[in-house]
């Protein structure tokens, strides 16, 4: 993927993102100096530990994009785990399930990105969904308690689906053979990324600006439908304006993006409810100070294996739908 | 006892950073060179190495664990972790319950403090889990009266509370292999013995000082 450097298209697209990383991070720090409310803090503070996640995550990017499919398995693999981590620190876990979540974190999570490497996809495919989530329930079940023991099982079982399998799929695009688009993929890893991380943080900016209605506020008290609207027309714009970077033609490109921005919504819609379910108080002090990566890829989550299908399906030569 | 740094430790204490994620808070006080005594809860075999390893290199050089003989001896590598790589201070915590009240055991009893008390000469630290053995994690439990004596004995040390949080999932008693979750290390305000101060009550008020810096649950 090295490539990638020598592809004007990606570097005009890699340039951009860095530009606006480095604005948001300018304003972020001059906003931060003349806030006058606590609400206005809170939300500045929230904007800045999405720019901090981004560079962690940009960080990732650039490296996995320098060393080439390998190095974006491994770099995806790195995220992985530390969603996982995050996942698994939040969710009370039984001593029992020990031995379960060490094959988790150190044998099916490896296992399902070296299936990458390997380009096997029928396994890559049913790693998880089948084999993983037939192995971890009589795995927990051996160990002889059964105290909550669905409630354990699902736990993990949807843990590793969120933060293993679905993510998983980001860097398996690299692997996709489009015609006319070889070598230049890591545009269509980067596109997947900025559409999705935009439309997040878009609807959190048009929900502060304008938002008065709540979805579900229960849930999650930020999610307005003014910004779930205003933010996923404003990064469907922006995806279709991207366009020229990937294989799409504008009007395809809208439509993707549209798919992207909504998947978003429900990814990170999902995590809000598991977080209020599990009381995110508990354990929450321990995942705050260390990234929140799993805040980041809760909307990655949902819209990567689908975005991932959808190429595979319509624009790599044949593959058909049954 | 030496003062450089195993590479073995120095690479334990960088992987155990690596798999505990600890967030380390120093709530209480600062890193500090002066003679501490570090006590804490004990619910993984991490937890020493966690605690050392958050300590700042040249006080780490000169601060050692106190390891229960009859565990840490047991076997080859557990000694020469224990003896070569970590420069442990061996206690003999069996014959002092287990002989509890009798004279003989009030001698060995203050044999050891003295021994622990030589360890800390003019410039150690020690790490110690008064609890004496490995709990569950969901409580802090009772503490031995080692402590109470040591800081009889050197009223000159500081005693540093310190609360290990989650390492009881990330490596339970009964377990080999590790569970990579986050974990955090809170380090609070140094505790001193009073004036004819009476042992349970000291050893209360050390407990209390341990268990308050709990912050998982308590927000």
């Amino acid at each position: 993927m090295i490539a990638a450097i020598h592809d004007p298209k990606f570097v005009w697209f890699y340039g951009g993102v860095l530009f606006l990383l480095l604005l948001s991070t300018f304003i972020g720090g001059i906003l931060r100096s003349r806030h006058r409310t606590d609400a206005s803090r809170t939300t500045i503070d929230n904007l800045n530990a999405r720019v901090r996640a981004w560079w962690k995550m940009g960080a990732i990017f650039t490296a996995a994009v320098v060393m080439g499919p390998i190095g974006s398995l491994v770099l995806f693999g790195i995220l992985s785990f530390l969603a996982m981590r995050e996942y698994m620190t939040l969710v009370p876990t039984r001593r029992a399930d020990h031995r379960t979540l060490f094959w988790s974190f150190f044998v099916i999570m490896p296992l399902q990105y070296y299936l990458i490497g390997i380009q096997w996809y029928a396994l890559f495919a049913i790693m998880i969904p089948v084999l993983a989530c037939i192995f971890i329930p009589p795995s927990i079940a051996i160990a002889g308690d059964t105290e909550h023991f669905l409630e354990r099982a699902s736990k993990i079982q949807f843990g590793i689906m969120v933060c293993v399998y679905s993510l998983s799929h980001a860097p398996a695009l690299l692997l996709l053979k489009i015609p006319g688009f070889d070598g230049v993929d890591a545009r269509l890893l980067l596109y997947l990324v900025v559409v999705d991380q935009m439309s997040d943080v878009l609807q959190y900016v048009w929900g502060k600006l304008i938002g008065k209605n709540k979805i579900a506020w229960r849930v999650s008290p930020s999610k307005t439908w003014e910004g779930l609207v205003g933010g996923v027309a404003s990064a469907t714009a922006l995806g279709t304006a991207l366009w020229w970077a990937t294989p799409f033609t504008p009007v395809q490109s809208a439509a993707v993006s549209l798919m992207i921005c909504l998947l978003g919504f429900a990814g990170s819609l999902t995590m809000s409810a598991i977080k209020r379910d599990i009381g995110i108080k508990d354990f929450g002090v321990v995942v705050e100070g260390r990234g929140g990566i799993l805040d980041r890829i809760d909307s990655l989550c949902f819209a990567a294996p689908i975005f991932f299908h959808l190429i595979r399906y319509y624009f790599v030569p044949g593959q058909s739908l049954l | 006892m030496s003062d450089r740094i195993h590479p073995i430790a120095s690479l334990l204490a960088a992987v155990a950073r690596g798999i505990s994620g600890v967030q380390v808070q120093w709530a209480g006080c600062e890193p500090d060179e002066r003679q501490r005594i570090y006590f804490a809860n004990h619910s993984s075999h991490l937890d020493f190495v966690v605690l050392w390893s958050a300590l700042p290199s040249e006080i780490r050089a000169k601060t050692h664990p106190i390891a229960a003989k009859d565990y840490w001896e047991a076997t080859p590598v557990r000694r020469y972790l224990a003896q070569n790589v970590f420069h442990a201070v061996f206690l003999d915590r069996g014959t002092p319950s287990k002989t509890k009240d009798s004279e003989e055991a009030h001698f060995v009893g203050r044999h050891l403090i003295e021994e622990l008390s030589d360890a800390l000469g003019r410039e150690h630290s020690l790490i110690l889990f008064p609890e004496g053995t490995r709990g569950t994690g969901e409580k802090v439990g009772p503490f031995r009266s080692g402590l109470y004596h040591l800081a009889l004995r050197r009223p000159d040390v500081e005693l540093v509370p310190a609360y290990l949080e989650n390492l009881n999932r990330i490596l339970p008693k009964g377990e080999f292999l590790p569970v990579p979750m986050l974990s955090l290390l809170t380090f609070g305000k140094p505790l001193h013995i009073q004036q004819d101060e009476p042992k349970d009550a000291f050893l209360e008020r050390a407990h209390e000082a341990v268990a308050s810096l709990r912050r998982i649950g308590s927000a």
